[in-house]
């Protein structure tokens, strides 16, 4: 007998963990299942880190609607469960009249949305709140409810109040289909097996127009990746004056190529926006470097290409789902549903940017859904909203730092040099309630690898520590999960068909 | 343990250990090595192959025998050691903040410093290699350590990118250890090593070297399945037609080393842009006084012998600060860097050096001379103060040249040396 739940969330990204963790509320068996080797390894592994104000989507769109809900509740959330997060503001920065046309339809959008603060700020106020930003800059959006959290700190912590609250995680497992008894869904199929639930819920990100078609719903509906590249900043070679975001005025293919402040003292610069077929393409390119070079350098003319220390790409999952307000003219919007077409389906797509400001808000309408669906949805009493952010040393002050050596001496040791990432931190996360299993798990949660060498020190002792400490050899440790090994094999063990024998003859 | 030292070095590679050993040979009398890692050594300890020793010894040693050497000293003269220690910050005034497992946060206090950290590699961020982000990228350096030290095999099937010395070296060497180096690409039209190691490493293996080449592209979702190579033109751009799809589950890169200077910024050591070390005079003394720097912190040299060198220089300067709490400074003028040179270390010179003993300079040439040429130093109206003449000048391989107390009496006339290298 398959094993049985009351929901199955397909994709542990910061939209289906953030069901997860809002549902663990209440009575329910909860599954949680991710194709890849870790939590939030999809779109929401790669992103701005923005946390929008809500000014851009349109009026009575899903994604306005969300996003103003999402930024609202970001603070609670921030706090409950120990994500970094800095409600620091953003700026729409014009330089032309255009620009500055634009921004009034900004401003005039964000008040139909309801962003509290909005502002139009002259070039000069602009330049002396940042000193940093280009010389003819004429005016500015300033956004008082913009922010900048971690997006990878922050599904993993999600996902880990989640299971704190009872939720099963599993890993490494992919949906293959949907069980069915007639029009209802009765469980999914997965590589790990069948398992049954009254609902499942689709948050399977770049997937979600693939599953929905499993179930027979949305045939029409069609998820093109669109690819954002970024480029970041060595910390100690450049910073903006103050943590903050800028954006260029937007244009018809988006919101443009920002510039902004990371929660981890970094400058970001990016994304660009570039369609592409294939939904595992994360490659950089030549042009799109230079492509968000010359639009970060537009913003703030200092930044300098030798500071360059890390580059990497994301996929949106851009779809074409229309609006379900029937007043706009709009057709690429959030899919937040109960389609009628099935029983059992909770479907979300489409979610692209700002679908992690608007994450804790869809999880919200999700229950809405659920109980407006008749679910009889239970509190439980002893459900705990609180998930403390494990150590990090080098955000302590001294004195908090010699304390915690004495009390864990492991946190007394350094393996990243350049983000000053102890011992303490890497075995915290391996032994976290969802343990961080492979390199780049270690690296979302402890931000080691990240800084100028880029992993060259601390990865031969992060392998020897993961191997160490999850009881497999060196050569089972991997970067991202299967297929994706850092070693092959000891040195002295030649495999005998890698020796030609006419080689040696 | 103790709080208050006469010189604390930090680091205990090459440049570190000379520099220990010179401190206490000059007078200091507490002297500490602060270490990172769990031995001694530094990155000597990964390279197990020989060519390390030449000039001082005329011997052929592998780099733990070299190490080994010094680390013998430094205990026969009594110099102690903090190991599996981290520098978190050093102050103008030279204290310095570290942490370890057992002694947890120490604060410590030293006459004089000797900045001795090394340099670490560039990486792939740095040189924008587009393509996928796989397993199976890694510079040489990581590379040499998971092989020499570790033992395992990063990969089976390699590309190199780079010329650089570690490159070659680890091509050879994992073709010993069973591995295929399907190439080394260099995007330079001249090698950026030492021409020893191309012969050494990749003739003598028969390892193919492609200049005017690079890495177009990374392939490979999960772990790397192949490199595009490119024929790129004189600025870098790919040459239209000159695509390769090259198969490999690995690429090593060895594309340039940058002095490990975080820590120094911390205490307000200024940088020179060009060499990513700080300004140094001729005993090695940063802007900052008191603090001293030895080895690849200050610029990445091509033989450990010179790293030993300067250390020895930069921990005699050390005690003699330490012991007088300031150092006698004449008067001092810049070197340049003139015709053909993008740099010269140290920054400037003490005219009363000179009476005492030699000091030598060295530096890098701009573009490779492949001929005869003459390195001259030269004083502000263009008097050769000292020359010196080479088969040729290359970028990958340091120029030394010495000023000897014999030019005294011409540098007493300088307000400013200026060197320069041409052909003859």
């Amino acid at each position: 007998m398959a094993q049985s739940y009351d929901v199955i969330i397909i994709g542990a990204g910061i939209v289906g963990s953030m069901v997860a963790r809002f549902l663990s509320k209440y009575k329910l068996d909860i599954l949680l299942i991710d194709k890849d080797s870790d939590v939030g390894m999809g779109t929401s592994s790669a992103n701005s880190a923005a946390v929008h104000a809500g000014y851009d989507a349109l009026p009575g769109s899903n994604k306005a609607l969300t996003n103003v809900m999402g930024v609202e509740m970001w603070p609670q959330v921030s706090e409950e469960l120990g994500i970094p997060y800095e409600r620091c503001g953003d700026y729409v920065v014009a330089v032309s009249d255009e620009d500055m046309t634009m921004l009034n339809i900004l401003l005039e959008r964000g008040k139909e949305n309801g962003v509290p603060g909005l502002e139009i700020i002259s070039g000069e106020e602009m330049r002396r709140r940042e000193p940093l930003i280009r010389p003819d800059a004429i005016g500015a959006l300033w956004a008082p409810t913009g922010g900048i959290s971690d997006p990878l700190t922050a599904t993993v912590a999600v996902a880990e109040n989640a299971v704190m609250n009872g939720v099963t995680v599993m890993l490494n497992t992919a949906f293959e289909d949907f069980l069915m008894d007639g029009n209802t869904i009765t469980g999914i199929r997965t590589n790990q097996g069948d398992f049954e639930s009254r609902w499942v819920v689709n948050a399977a990100g770049l997937y979600a127009d693939e599953v929905m078609h499993k179930a027979g719903v949305r045939p029409d509906f069609v998820i093109h990746p669109r690819r954002g590249e970024y480029l970041i900043l060595d910390k100690v070679e450049f910073q903006l004056t103050q943590n903050t975001i800028l954006f260029p005025a937007p244009s018809n293919k988006g919101k443009g190529i920002l510039v902004a402040s990371t929660l981890h003292g970094n400058v970001i610069i990016g994304p660009n926006a570039n369609f592409v077929e294939d939904k595992t393409d994360k490659d950089m390119t030549r042009e799109g470097v230079e492509e968000i070079w010359s639009g970060g350098k537009k913003l703030v003319p200092s930044v300098n290409r030798k500071h360059i220390i890390a580059e990497f790409a994301g996929l949106r999952a851009t779809g074409n789902a229309p609006s379900p307000n029937p007043e706009i003219d709009y057709n690429q919007d959030f899919i937040i549903e109960i389609p009628e077409e099935v029983k059992g389906l909770v479907n979300l797509g489409g979610i692209e940017s700002p679908g992690f400001t608007a994450s804790p808000a869809i999880a919200i309408k999700v229950i809405e859904l659920l109980k407006a669906a008749g679910e009889d949805l239970i509190e439980k009493p002893d459900w705990n909203p609180i998930r403390e952010a494990p150590p990090v040393f080098r955000h302590m002050d001294k004195h908090q730092q010699a304390d915690l050596i004495a009390k864990e001496p492991a946190y007394g040791r350094i393996v990243c040099r350049c983000e000053m990432v102890t011992e303490g931190e890497i075995l915290a996360a391996i032994h976290s309630p969802i343990p961080a299993t492979t390199y780049d798990a270690i690296k979302r949660r402890t931000w080691l690898g990240t800084g100028r060498c880029q992993g060259g020190f601390d990865m031969p002792r992060v392998v020897h520590i993961l191997s160490e400490e999850l009881g497999i050899a060196p050569e089972e440790v991997t970067k991202k999960g299967d297929g994706s090994p850092l070693l092959y094999r000891r040195t002295k063990d030649v495999q005998q068909d890698h020796i030609v024998v006419e080689d040696l003859i | 343990m103790k709080t208050n030292y006469d010189v604390i070095v930090i680091g205990s590679g090459p440049g570190g250990l000379a520099a220990a050993i010179a401190a206490k040979e000059n007078g200091a009398d507490d002297v500490l090595i602060i270490e990172r890692d769990v031995e001694l050594g530094g990155i000597l300890l990964q390279c197990i192959h020989n060519g390390f020793g030449l000039q001082l010894f005329n011997e052929d040693m592998p780099g733990p025998t070299y190490a080994q050497y010094y680390i013998d000293k430094v205990k026969a003269h009594g110099v102690e050691t903090l190991m599996d220690t981290m520098v978190l910050d050093i102050s103008p005034q030279r204290e310095i903040f570290a942490i370890n497992k057992d002694l947890g946060y120490l604060d410590l206090q030293a006459k004089a410093i000797v900045l001795a950290m090394g340099c670490r590699e560039r990486t792939r961020a740095q040189i924008m290699l587009p393509g996928a982000r796989p397993a199976g990228v890694y510079t040489a350096g990581t590379a040499q350590r998971f092989v020499n030290v570790e033992g395992h095999m990063p990969g089976n099937k390699f590309v190199i990118l780079g010329s650089g010395d570690i490159g070659m070296i680890m091509a050879r060497r994992l073709t010993i250890e069973g591995a295929q180096v399907e190439r080394v690409l260099e995007i330079m039209p001249y090698l950026t090593g030492l021409t020893r190691n191309y012969v050494q490493c990749l003739l003598d293996y028969g390892i193919t070297l492609q200049k005017h080449r690079t890495v177009n592209r990374i392939i490979g979702r999960d772990r790397v399945e192949a490199i595009e190579a490119v024929t790129v033109d004189e600025k870098w751009q790919p040459v239209p037609g000159t695509k390769e799809i090259i198969p490999c589950d690995t690429l090593l890169l060895s594309v340039g080393l940058i002095p490990e200077n975080e820590l120094s910024k911390k205490a307000g050591v200024l940088l020179d842009p060009i060499t990513n070390g700080p300004y140094v005079d001729d005993r090695f003394m940063t802007n900052v006084p008191g603090i001293f720097a030895a080895g690849n912190v200050v610029q990445v040299y091509d033989l450990v012998d010179w790293v030993t060198e300067a250390g020895s220089t930069a921990g005699k300067g050390a005690a003699q600060f330490a012991l007088a709490e300031k150092l006698e400074t004449g008067e001092e003028i810049p070197l340049k860097a003139g015709e053909n040179i993008r740099y010269v270390v140290p920054h400037k010179l003490d005219k009363n050096h000179l009476a005492e003993e030699q000091v030598r300079l060295q530096m890098r040439a701009i573009t490779p001379m492949e001929e005869r040429v003459l390195v001259t130093v030269e004083d502000q109206n263009g008097e050769v103060v000292t020359k010196k003449g080479e088969p040729y000048a290359r970028p990958g391989e340091i120029i030394t040249l010495a000023i000897q107390p014999k030019a005294y009496e011409a540098v007493q006339r300088a307000t400013s040396l200026t060197v320069n290298v041409r052909k003859r």
